[in-house]
């Protein structure tokens, strides 16, 4: 790499190096029994570290991780494979509209799933009378209510893109529809049905605001259980060592599936064929349960946040203006929205502005590029919970503890892949050749990127920038350990509120949930609508 | 009367304006006849040939009226897997999972034919058509030849009632096609199969076929008795 080069790939990698390498070393030295970097006595002790390992609750955690996982993917697949079909392989009317109504749980933030779960669950919820409140089924469900949409894009996409004449080759050789189904669409559906439940699984692994919520103080997995032991317990030695495990653990499904923690957005469908009057009751009976997890917790989230002492009213949503009556909340709801606002603009603008560096270093496909992407990509193998853990180990007793600058910090490092994913494409589409061709008409390199590089990259740095703004929005998992108390984001103020009770907080939660979700869907339908369609392959991941 | 008897065909695709591919198509064909079916590309003579075999409706939503019928019974409403009729398509659409035997046996599977006899089936049909030790070859270690062999070898297999064959040697050079298309006439004519083959190329209807029947816009033209 060229010395100008490998001055513009520092920002990026310092940044990386700062939020999620050093901290996470932190993290390893704090859990193998070090008390910090260089300080006195810092020696291993790998016997305290073997002691919080085997404790039962940790070793609970586990099984609890691996079993609620296993279940979410499973219910994510057996909704999923059957909508998959209906909506990608069959073309009638509301299809298309059903497929893009059934992407929205995925880009919805965590806590408002956990919220709308909660109002549908919740003893004084509609669904109360199922007593699922604090119980894994309700975790699972959870799970599957945003996984199922991971499952349709992956499987569905690859459905579509099946050549019917395959189907019609085995048909003409005597195969039923069943005999088609299992002899010739499976086995070329399993490399997708494979990724998607290997993607699922990860999710579910690491699903922080959902089992918090929904799990109470009764179940909890590796990735909650860190936040037990730091603010209940405030043992900083075992939840470092948990986060460790959690390393291992994602690491380990990654390498093991080849997972990565990110899904193609794009939804579209080109195949498909018609769908015949015969099929209508299988069309149903494949896409109505999907439709109804989706759409009944959704449902009650709205009801609830309109639900009052006395019947119905905005008067949930008046109330995030004003201050909170109670030790529930230091700030209004409102100053929590506009403390999301500043600090996902931040993220969104240092996440572009390194991404766009990275991007332009990868287009030049140089190896130090390659190794920059990698590091770049590092912080979608580890928890947002051990990346916020992490930075809070590593700075709360420095000048930047208690920052607000922490927050956007940490949300930059989960959006940072991300943007840079949007943006990568369209980087290595530009032709070397035109740079040359404005390098020869006298551009020197800053014109050149100016004229050639920056033309091609500005549509999707915008998509990008939507991207990193919603998906910092809706960042709890490292948030809910930077953001101090007396300056709550939109999701750690939702938390708060959740667990508060009496019907005004938990009114007021429900509202601000809706507030969120509006948000966050409007930034990705504004990008949306912004991004010429065929442009981009876009990618979304890194949920917390 | 008996055999393939194909009455008032259409096959109508959707659209604005819809396109009509086969335009009310009338054609029989002799037990153990071989047709070729030729014409200018876009003439409708593959769409004519998916209409018949029932595969219209499962490539591009097709709408197909008319009747077809084998020995005097409708098989207009049969699903496709009960017809019997075989097809070969114009790119093989072998299965990309399976290894070249398990593709020719693959029909033979559905009927849950044994497997002992599926095997000799199988063995049989690689001599048939000279790829003897093909068996456990993965599908894409194949030639273009040789792909195209698997796939009539496919098609024979479960002994079809018809066989169609749609544009089977277009995928391939020019020197191969003319010797595939005198083996595949030997292969269909010991094999005592009724036959309709698509080509563009009157060389090679001549080679493969005893009558030769020219479309055009969705018609038959001429050769039609």
């Amino acid at each position: 790499m060229r010395p100008a080069r490998l001055l513009l790939a520092l920002a990026p990698a310092a940044f990386v190096a700062a939020f999620a390498l050093y901290p996470v070393g932190v993290v390893l030295v704090r859990g193998l029994g070090g008390d910090g970097l260089g300080g006195e006595g810092s020696g291993l002790d790998l016997a305290g570290t073997l002691a919080v390992l085997t404790e039962p609750r940790t070793l609970r955690a586990m099984w609890t991780t691996v079993y609620l996982s296993l279940a979410g993917t499973a219910v994510s697949l057996l909704l999923g494979l059957p909508a998959a079909w209906a909506l990608y392989r069959l073309r009638w009317p509301g299809a298309r509209t059903l497929r893009s109504v059934l992407s929205v749980p995925f880009v919805l933030p965590t806590i408002v799933v956990a919220a709308a779960f909660t109002a549908l669950l919740g003893s004084s919820g509609p669904m109360g009378w199922l007593g699922w409140d604090q119980s894994p089924a309700a975790i699972v469900a959870a799970l599957a209510f945003y996984n199922v949409s991971v499952v349709l894009r992956v499987v569905g996409t690859a459905w579509a893109g099946i050549d019917p004449r395959r189907e019609a080759a085995a048909a003409t050789l005597g195969a039923s529809n069943w005999q088609v189904l299992r002899n010739v669409t499976l086995p070329a559906l399993l490399p997708a049905i494979r990724s998607a439940a290997a993607v699922t699984f990860l999710f579910c692994a690491t699903s922080y605001g959902v089992v918090l919520v929904l799990g109470g103080s009764r179940i909890a997995t590796i990735e909650t259980e860190i936040a037990l032991q730091l603010t209940l317990f405030l043992d900083l030695r075992a939840a470092a060592v948990l986060a460790i495990v959690q390393l291992v653990f994602v690491g380990a499904v990654i390498a093991l599936t080849g997972a990565g923690r990110t899904v193609g957005l794009s939804a579209a469908a080109t195949g498909g064929r018609r769908a015949r009057a015969a099929q209508t009751p299988a069309i149903l009976a494949a896409t109505l349960p999907a439709v109804a997890l989706f759409a009944v917790p959704a449902i009650a989230l709205v009801e609830r946040s309109l639900r009052t002492a006395d019947g119905h009213s905005l008067a949930n949503f008046a109330g995030l203006l004003a201050q909170p009556e109670r030790a529930a909340l230091a700030v209004p709801v409102g100053q929590a929205i506009l403390n999301s606002l500043a600090a996902g603009a931040v993220a969104a603008a240092l996440a572009v502005g390194l991404g766009l560096l990275v991007v332009t270093l990868l287009a030049h496909q140089s190896r130090g590029a390659r190794a920059l992407d990698g590091i770049v990509a590092l912080p979608l193998g580890v928890s947002a919970v051990v990346i916020g853990i992490g930075v809070l180990l590593a700075y709360s007793a420095t000048a930047l503890g208690g920052s607000w600058w922490l927050v956007p910090a940490v949300q930059t490092l989960v959006a940072l892949p991300l943007a840079v994913r949007a943006m990568a494409p369209a980087a290595r589409a530009v032709s070397p050749r035109a740079r040359a061709a404005a390098a020869s008409l006298g551009a020197g390199p800053w014109r050149v990127w100016r004229h050639v590089d920056w033309p091609a990259l500005r549509a999707p740095a915008g998509v990008a920038a939507a991207f990193a703004f919603a998906v910092s929005l809706g960042e709890f998992g490292a948030t809910s350990f930077v953001a101090r108390p007396d300056a709550p984001t939109l999701t750690t103020a939702i938390y708060r509120l959740l667990g508060r009770p009496g019907i005004e907080s938990v009114g007021q939660a429900f509202a601000a949930s809706v507030v969120l979700a509006v948000m966050v869907a409007a930034v990705m339908m504004v990008s949306e609508r912004a991004a010429s369609a065929r442009a981009l392959e876009r990618e979304w991941g890194g949920r917390a | 009367m008996s055999d393939l008897d194909v009455a008032g065909l259409s096959v109508v695709y959707p659209g604005s304006p819809p396109v009509t591919a086969v335009d009310d198509v009338s054609l029989h064909v002799a037990r153990g006849e071989i047709v070729a079916l030729t014409g200018p590309s876009g003439c409708g003579k593959s769409s004519l040939l998916a209409g018949i075999v029932g595969v219209a409706a499962e490539q591009g939503s097709a709408r197909v009226t008319g009747t077809v019928t084998w020995d005097g019974e409708d098989v207009t409403a049969m699903p496709v897997h009960r017809r019997g009729f075989g097809l070969v398509f114009q790119d093989g659409q072998l299965f990309e999972h399976l290894d070249v035997a398990a593709n020719i046996g693959f029909g033979l599977r559905m009927a849950r034919v044994p497997r002992d006899e599926r095997e000799a089936r199988v063995a049989a049909l690689l001599e048939t058509v000279a790829l003897q030790g093909y068996g456990a070859r993965r599908v894409d270690e194949l030639s273009g030849g040789q792909r195209q062999r698997v796939a009539l070898a496919r098609s024979l297999a479960p002994g079809p009632r018809l066989l169609a064959l749609d544009e089977p040697l277009s995928s391939l050079d020019a020197e191969l096609r003319a010797s595939l298309a005198v083996e595949i006439r030997r292969i269909l004519t010991e094999a005592g199969a009724t036959a309709i083959v698509v080509t563009h190329d009157l060389a090679e209807a001549e080679a493969m076929a005893d009558r030769l029947v020219r479309m055009d816009a969705g018609r038959l033209v001429a050769g039609e008795a």
